[in-house]
């Protein structure tokens, strides 16, 4: 065995470095390292920027303008962007739609579509969780019903992460209401400005209301935004769920919130002395460390049998599971950091520019709302639950 | 041994019980931190009245309680209720304020607000960190102080000899709000609640409380009774985020069932359950030494904060994960306890100061 990464992959990672110094700009990468809130713009220029080197759609082939990257190659590329702190991609067209309609899409829909995406055209959103179903998501009942060349929709999706940002969003809607609940599931691509949709914002317990409610309210769809075939939406939804688990073990982001946990640690005191040399805080710091040094190493031998071209099992699910935990460990870790500094509630910096002062510290006023906001982590994409379920099944059957 | 309550106590905590569950829901509280408000004063005012300060006074002082168990009876059922109101200052100023009755009147009866201002910007959680200068005029800064903003009077830590980190040499003075050279900067917490920063500059000082320089054991007296609020307090929290989840679990349907009836969730709860009890046997430890002599209750102090912090994040965290996204909406009344849950472990020392206290304590 070899733990070392080739030549190639080693120079690979140096131009992704120099990649990130020359071209992230300086200004979101602040934003993104003091955990400030990043609107729309903030988003679109980042994607634009990758856009301009072909780095936005990493597992796209080259000829729809992707980057045709390995396994390896965008766990690379992962973990430096994360360590220069650039935005992370929004995932929804390019690592959640785009792979569907690659496989199961027709040609109009690919070229449509994918250049749409690249450009920022479109921002798509997800369609799947309802007030009903949310881990028995098959459970889901928003209605599409064929009236001539549509379908008319009705129904409610929740949790629908940047929706506000949206004019695009795939859904999951039931064509079959008589079929057994997984086989009566369509997948279909619907504007968000077609008359009837209406999306009403949640705001979570961190303050902001980054997901939202979407209301289908006799919507029309023409037929054509039927992705696949009628009735085979839930085989294209696990599709996609094992593109959504890539990448779920966020080393890269966990890394970088490693750093900043460490340098917070050096910077404030405790008792005259700087935390990192408290014993208390610096066992807690080891042991997330310890965690998180064996699970990338998990993580990078599961790409490694990805490049070698055998499919993820239930590995995929216990890198959620660990990779979840130990991030919000980490969250948790850098509030502890904190102390006092915590505490208040500091929104207009983080929705503010370069000019607003935190109080206390400048990772103080990120660091709570972080820590709450990162709760999600075990709930969606399959919960923690979900994720020891499938785990439990494939070894004991059931 | 008894654990029962005294019929009065009980009586206080039905009538406390009652009007919180008449006056305050999860809406009310939204409104209020909607908008701007640092509390609902109405509603401070009306447990005001029933006696709500009262009961953390002794009879002496004019109050009708002031020992452990009063203070953790009161506090238990306002996080229960999840109240965003000013109690916790009159917890930390009652045994300060031994020789100020008129003051204290006005404390009861909700008129006035004594607050502590002792954490400055880079101490943590070390009572004796204080560089706050009194030369006799005071100059420094405090952050932290709860309902600083809406306070009457503060009771300032002062370093009038002695280095920095050194217990010896600090006192504490009583100052009005209106004194000349306060700047105050309200500050609202991530869980809702009212501070501020206070920034003196030759500051007056002229009331003393305790002798100079022994404001140290001052506020390791005063501390011990936050602690004990807070900590029932946060039990209070506990209870209500587990009948939320408790609830939910018997509601939410997932697979054609309600998500209850899973085993794995049922074991969730029943080790929530447990560690919730743990807490409140922690409370009742603090409370029943909260007159002990110093070391005696040192330890419990430190022993309390910490178990109730751990369970607190355990709590929260726990109930957040079983009820999935809707225990991470504001709207939901959870995520406001969750808060408060998680929180508390940032006042007066969290889960790894007190363990660390409580083996030097110890002996270790």
């Amino acid at each position: 065995m070899d733990l070392a990464f080739t030549q190639a992959e080693l120079d690979f990672r140096q131009e992704v470095r120099e990649f990130l110094a020359t071209s992230l700009p300086h200004d979101l990468s602040e934003k993104v390292r003091l955990i400030k809130r990043l609107g729309k713009d903030d988003y679109q220029r980042w994607h634009a920027i990758l856009n301009d080197k072909g780095w936005l759609a990493p597992g796209w082939p080259l000829k729809h303008g992707g980057a045709g990257w390995s396994p390896v190659q965008k766990h690379i590329f992962e973990e430096e962007a994360c360590l220069a702190h650039a935005p992370r991609t929004v995932p929804f067209g390019i690592t959640m739609l785009a792979p569907v309609l690659l496989a199961f899409g027709t040609k109009a829909q690919v070229n449509h579509h994918l250049p749409r995406i690249l450009s920022g055209e479109d921002w798509w959103c997800q369609g799947y969780s309802e007030p009903g179903a949310g881990s028995d998501l098959a459970s889901l009942k928003t209605r599409a019903v064929r009236d001539g060349d549509h379908y008319i929709v009705n129904g409610q999706k929740t949790w629908t992460t940047l929706g506000q940002y949206a004019n695009k969003i795939f859904c999951l809607v039931r064509t079959d209401p008589d079929a057994k609940k997984q086989e009566g599931i369509s997948f279909l691509l619907i504007d968000m400005d077609t008359p009837g949709v209406t999306l009403r914002p949640i705001t979570l317990i961190d303050g902001q209301a980054e997901v939202n409610e979407v209301f289908f309210d006799d919507v029309r769809v023409p037929v054509e935004n039927l992705v696949g075939e009628e009735n085979k939406g839930w085989t294209y939804a696990k599709y996609l769920l094992t593109h959504e688990r890539t990448n779920i073990a966020g080393v890269g982001f966990s890394n970088a919130a490693l750093a900043t946990v460490k340098r917070v640690a050096s910077e404030v005191t405790s008792g005259g002395k700087p935390l990192a040399q408290n014993p208390f805080f610096a066992a807690r710091l080891a042991q997330v460390e310890i965690d998180l040094m064996a699970m990338a190493t998990t993580n990078l031998r599961i790409l490694a049998a990805a490049e070698a071209g055998r499919a993820p099992g239930p590995e995929s699910s216990m890198l959620k599971l660990k990779g979840t935990v130990i991030r919000q460990e980490l969250t948790s870790l850098l509030r502890r950091a904190l102390g006092p500094h915590a505490l208040p509630h500091q929104p207009d910096f983080l929705d503010g520019g370069d000019n607003t002062e935190p109080l206390g510290h400048e990772q103080a006023p990120g660091a709570a709302p972080a820590y709450f906001n990162m709760r999600k982590l075990s709930i969606f994409g399959g919960s923690n639950e979900i994720q020891r379920t499938i785990v439990a099944k494939s070894v004991l059957g059931g | 041994m008894d654990f029962t309550l005294s019929d009065e106590r009980r009586m206080l905590q039905d009538s406390l019980s009652r009007y919180l569950a008449d006056n305050l829901d999860h809406e009310r509280r939204r409104k209020t931190l909607d908008s701007g408000a640092p509390y609902d004063a109405d509603l401070f005012k009306g447990l005001a009245d029933l006696g709500t300060l009262a009961a953390l006074f002794p009879e002496e002082a004019g109050g009708f309680g002031g020992t452990g168990p009063d203070i953790a009876l009161v506090f238990e059922t306002l996080g229960r209720a999840g109240t965003l109101e000013p109690f916790l200052p009159a917890a930390l100023a009652a045994p300060l304020l031994t020789d100020h009755a008129g003051l204290v009147e006005q404390i009861i009866a909700g008129d006035s607000i004594v607050t502590l201002a002792h954490t400055e910007p880079d101490a943590r959680y070390d009572l004796a960190d204080v560089s706050l200068s009194a030369k006799p005029t005071l100059t420094g800064t405090k952050t932290n102080v709860l309902y600083g903003a809406q306070a009457t009077h503060l009771i300032v830590s002062a370093r009038e000899t002695g280095d920095r980190l050194d217990p010896e040499g600090i006192s504490l003075f009583l100052i009005p709000t209106d004194a000349p050279g306060l700047t105050i900067t309200p500050i609202t917490n991530v869980d809702g609640t009212a501070s501020a920063q206070v920034a003196f500059t030759d500051t007056q000082a002229d009331t003393r409380i305790g002798e100079p320089g022994q404001g140290h054991a001052l506020l390791e007296t005063a501390t011990a009774h936050a602690i004990l609020a807070l900590s029932a307090e946060t039990l209070g929290a506990m209870e209500a985020a587990k009948d939320l989840t408790l609830a939910y679990l018997q509601e939410r349907q997932q697979f054609g069932r309600p998500i209850g009836t899973f085993q794995a969730l049922q074991h969730r709860i029943a080790d929530m359950l447990t560690e919730i009890e743990q807490a409140r046997s922690a409370v009742l430890n603090l409370a029943g030494h909260l007159d002990a002599p110093r070391d005696t209750r040192e330890r419990h102090v430190s022993a309390t904060k910490n178990l109730v912090g751990r369970v607190a994040a355990l709590v929260a965290e726990e109930a957040v994960q079983m009820h999935g996204g809707i225990g991470m909406t504001q709207e939901y009344e959870l995520s406001h306890h969750a808060r408060r849950l998680v929180m508390a472990d940032h006042l007066f020392g969290d889960v790894d100061h007190h363990l660390e206290r409580f083996i030097h304590l110890s002996g270790g």
